[in-house]
């Protein structure tokens, strides 16, 4: 299913949704609206720096991880004021469903990956064009209740039996990185539930369901004081590079262009090692 | 009318009030600009027949004994013991619904051992109640057959032996006869005069079928609009109906007026000459078949009463054409096919009417 | 997320309207079989809505990993997530069915000031996303829920993250369309019955089980199938509410989701027994149960 996809469009939309039968709809139609309605002519400017009267114009559909919520976020509300006329539209979600998405022929100009190993089905089902840059990386910790009730200070903590902890899938980056970080400590933990993405992890934490989740830094962060950080030495054996691509089907090539320019900008520097973030 | 019954209709069979054996209701139900006053008394072993057209409250009076519709009022005593208050599932009641009613997923027998079991009789005991009653019913052969598997007339049956089998003081039977083609209604209703015969507490029947309502039950309580407009053993009513739906039903012309000796003058038209000697308020009857129609005003009849009439309507039956006249009395002939051919008569033509007074009959109101 | 939740719902709305279409065309077939065509402005639509209906489901057959299916279906995690959903959504079945009847029956044979609303709260998880309600559910039974934390602080009884939580989130979802389906039978039957037994003496509990039950044991059945596949299908709301473990709370659709983004090879062959186990289900059923529906 991943492989051999040439053109997006809609009608590839429906082939997708023929493949992969319950993977489909909503992406199609979230994703659509915004692809669909490009463009500028895509011989123009490409490549021009970002002063205002670049001639950039339309929507950029931006493909991310749910860990680059905010920051992206907050970068697109500043692009769309560099270049007036201009629109970004995200889908913020766990990476392997986006590189499906893409691969299966949603219309996106950027993907924005949590780890090499998802940006590589992308490359590898040829959807990107170029190769893909590693703009940030993102460190794990452990978000715990607000107040750590429970005075979790070491990934071996989390293993005291009674304690509820929630992991990300394995399928997803950050479940991936905290078995890589499991393993280099030797520990076995047994959580109560392998969560989809990171976002549900921590959001189970948040409502105190769970005692705590193993996240990225950056989540724990954005959460504010809703649960409180506890890192440790473990986490570095398990670093995610997050690597950005332009997409060879971009609908808007030339303002994803300038929108992966201004992520590896210092600008996005600036944001993103705000927002937790690790400079690669 | 009085709360206690209606004892001063002067029935002949009313129970007195305050008796202690028997029914004694006065029914009081408002739905809406629909209200229901009828006073039932009856003594056990009587079958009361409430007859009305469509819509009289006949089905609604039943309700309210039942238990199925709520009493706005008035009383209901069942041998003594005051009911108003008592759920329909505590009453000591049984009811024949007009389409039965019986309950499609359990058998002849079930259907019919179903209240024995809800009165707390072991299983085993309350099948052999109901095989019994199947049994003399004539329905030993049917006990294990599902309803939709049973004929109209036994149908019929399997729902009276389901009533009757919780032993009732109190049989409720609506329009028990409706339902049956012709000809299976002729033997049902025979059985079911049988059957009520037999029966030793109170039976109060629901029909708009005057035939039915003659044949099987004592008294006959006519309701119209809500009220009872007359009350009393069936030949009694025939007779002497007091009001248009059952002279019609009886096929009778029936007229009110004032009588002053042996004249009745009607409240709005002429005056009928009687043998009966009244004063005051009083009812003309008389059947169709005792009017005479001419062509010409009649010279040497003796006829005393005499009406120039014109035909509005002609419909025969049997041999006979009746005929629907309107003039100075309105007013239905019967006549034979050759004298209605042999007069020409068509809707629109004049005829003179006549009725002897000896075949009238008044009475008071 | 919620990518999942609507073709489940086509799955479901597909189920329930088989037997009432064939009850549709049989009679109509059989009384004149040279009936008029079918005017092209409904047929025309109709292939359309069946192709649409059935092409997702071919492609699934077309895509799937023949050679690689023996090996991948006999892995026991298939095994583990494909009990753990049957044994959940038959639990949230009957859950459904024990409290469901009686709210129906609440609807269709009482009148009580507002039970129109009533009505209106009791379809909303119809039309919410189940996402929606998983979230809900966390609120009001959450170890820190409204309700959750006293079941906590006297019980010890937490549910999310166990298989109980599922049948909570399944139930959640399912029981809508039982109450709905038992609600329409009860109005559309004779409440007369019902005034028959009352006058042979039975209570009206002894009413309930002796005659209404029986009378609409069909809508029940046509409800619990519906209720029981769309527990099958459950995804939005068991994975907010009860996580994602292999064997407590993995059910099919989760184990199809989260491969889905690792192996899709895996994730077809899942949806592939998913819908194979449904069809036999529901086939099964129909055949005991519908056809005389």
């Amino acid at each position: 299913m991943a492989s051999s996809v040439r053109r997006p469009g809609p009608s590839m939309c429906w082939a997708a949704a023929g493949a992969a039968a319950l993977l489909t709809l909503t992406a199609c139609s979230s994703s659509g609206a915004g692809g669909g309605t490009t463009d500028s002519d895509s011989t123009a400017a490409a490549g021009v720096p970002s002063d205002g009267s670049d001639g950039l114009s339309g929507s950029v559909t931006v493909f991310a991880a749910a860990s680059l919520k905010e920051s992206f976020t907050t970068l697109g509300k500043e692009f769309e004021k560099d270049h007036p006329g201009t629109k970004v539209t995200f889908n913020f979600g766990g990476s392997d469903t986006l590189a499906a998405s893409i691969t299966g022929g949603a219309p996106a100009d950027v993907f924005a990956a949590a780890s090499t190993k998802t940006m590589a089905i992308v490359t590898d089902g040829r959807a990107a064009a170029g190769a893909p840059v590693t703009f940030v990386r993102n460190q794990l910790e452990i978000a715990t209740l607000p107040g750590n009730p429970e005075r979790i200070s070491s990934l071996k903590d989390l293993t005291k039996s009674g304690l509820k902890v929630v992991l990300c899938d394995e399928a997803v980056p950050c479940g991936a990185a905290a078995r890589k970080a499991l393993a280099a400590a030797g520990l076995k933990l047994t959580p109560v539930s392998y969560e989809q993405d990171v976002k549900s992890a921590l959001t189970k934490v948040e409502l105190k369901e769970a005692d705590a989740a193993v996240v990225y830094k950056t989540d724990v962060k954005a959460a504010g004081d809703k649960v409180a950080g506890v890192t440790f030495p473990e986490s570095a054996e398990a670093v995610n590079d997050y690597p950005i691509a332009l997409l060879k089907d971009a609908p808007n090539a030339a303002a994803a262009k300038a929108f992966i320019e201004l992520v590896t900008s210092a600008e996005g520097r600036r944001v993103l090692t705000g927002a937790g973030f690790l400079q690669p | 009318m009085t709360a206690d019954g209606p004892a001063e209709d002067g029935s002949p069979r009313t129970t007195a009030p305050g008796a202690a054996e028997g029914l004694d209701a006065r029914l009081l139900v408002e739905r809406g600009s629909f209200r229901l006053d009828v006073p039932l008394a009856a003594a056990p072993g009587e079958v009361v027949a409430l007859l009305g057209p469509n819509g009289a409250g006949k089905t609604t009076a039943l309700r309210a004994l039942a238990g199925l519709a709520p009493l706005g009022g008035g009383h209901l005593r069942l041998d003594g013991e005051s009911l108003e208050r008592t759920p329909a599932e505590s009453r000591p009641v049984g009811v024949v619904f007009q389409d039965y009613l019986l309950f499609p997923h359990l058998t002849a027998l079930d259907n019919v051992a179903f209240g024995p079991r809800c009165q707390g009789v072991p299983k085993g005991e309350a099948r052999a109640r109901a095989a019994e009653w199947l049994d003399r019913m004539g329905l030993a052969d049917r006990a294990g057959v599902k309803p939709r598997r049973l004929s109209g007339g036994q149908a019929q049956r399997v729902a009276l032996a389901r009533a009757l089998a919780v032993r009732p003081r109190l049989l409720l039977l609506d329009e028990p006869l409706a339902a049956l083609d012709a000809r299976t209604r002729l033997e049902i209703r025979a059985q079911l005069r049988r059957h009520l015969a037999a029966f030793e507490a109170v039976a109060v029947l629901v029909t708009h079928d005057p035939l039915d309502a003659m044949v099987l039950a004592d008294r006959l309580v006519v309701i119209e609009e809500g009220r009872v407009v007359q009350d009393g053993a069936p030949a009694d009513i025939a007779r002497h109906p007091r009001s248009d739906y059952i002279a019609r039903l009886v096929g009778l012309n029936l007229y009110r007026g004032r009588a002053e000796g042996h004249t009745v003058r009607l409240d709005d038209g002429p005056a009928i000459t009687t043998t009966e000697d009244l004063t005051g308020p009083a009812f003309v009857a008389f059947p169709p078949g005792a009017v005479t129609l001419h062509r010409d005003r009649p010279t040497g009849s003796s006829a005393r009463n005499l009406w120039q009439c014109r035909v509005v309507g002609l419909e025969s039956y049997g041999d006979r054409i009746r005929t629907d006249l309107t003039g100075e009395l309105a007013l239905a002939a019967d006549l034979t096919t050759v004298a209605a051919a042999e007069l020409g008569l068509h809707p629109g033509a004049p005829v003179w009417a006549t009725v002897k007074a000896m075949q009238t009959h008044a009475y008071p109101a | 997320m919620t990518r999942l939740e609507a073709s489940s719902d086509g799955a479901a709305n597909t189920l329930a309207g088989g037997p009432r279409r064939r009850g549709l065309i049989r009679p109509g077939g059989s009384r004149k079989p040279a009936a008029a065509r079918p005017p092209a402005a409904l047929l025309l639509p109709a292939l359309i809505g069946l192709a649409f209906l059935l092409l997702p489901l071919i492609a699934l057959l077309v895509r799937s990993p023949w050679r690689g299916l023996p090996e991948l279906l006999t892995s026991a995690a298939v095994w583990q997530a494909l009990r753990l959903s049957l044994v959940s959504a038959t639990a949230a079945t009957a859950v459904s069915l024990v409290l469901g009847v009686p709210l129906a029956w609440l609807l269709a044979r009482t009148d009580f000031p507002g039970r129109g609303l009533v009505r209106a709260l009791v379809t909303l998880p119809l039309v919410l996303p189940p996402v929606v309600g998983g979230v809900a559910l966390l609120m009001a039974l959450g170890r820190n829920g409204v309700v959750g934390r006293w079941l906590d602080a006297w019980f010890g009884i937490t549910l999310p993250f166990t298989t109980a939580g599922v049948v909570v989130a399944e139930a959640f979802v399912a029981m809508p369309f039982l109450v709905i389906s038992v609600e329409g039978t009860l109005r559309a039957a004779d409440p007369r019955y019902e005034e028959a037994a009352a006058t042979l003496g039975a209570s009206r509990f002894t009413v309930f089980r002796r005659v209404t039950l029986p009378l609409i044991a069909p809508g029940i059945a046509a409800g619990a199938v519906l209720a029981w596949a769309r527990a099958l299908g459950e995804f939005g709301a068991t994975i907010t509410f009860a996580g994602n473990f292999p064997g407590r709370t993995q059910t099919m659709p989760l184990a199809v989701y989260l491969a889905l983004q690792s192996d899709p090879e895996a994730a077809i062959a899942l949806s592939l027994v998913l819908l194979v186990v449904s069809i036999a289900v529901l086939a099964g059923l129909r055949d005991r149960w519908m056809t005389t529906s």
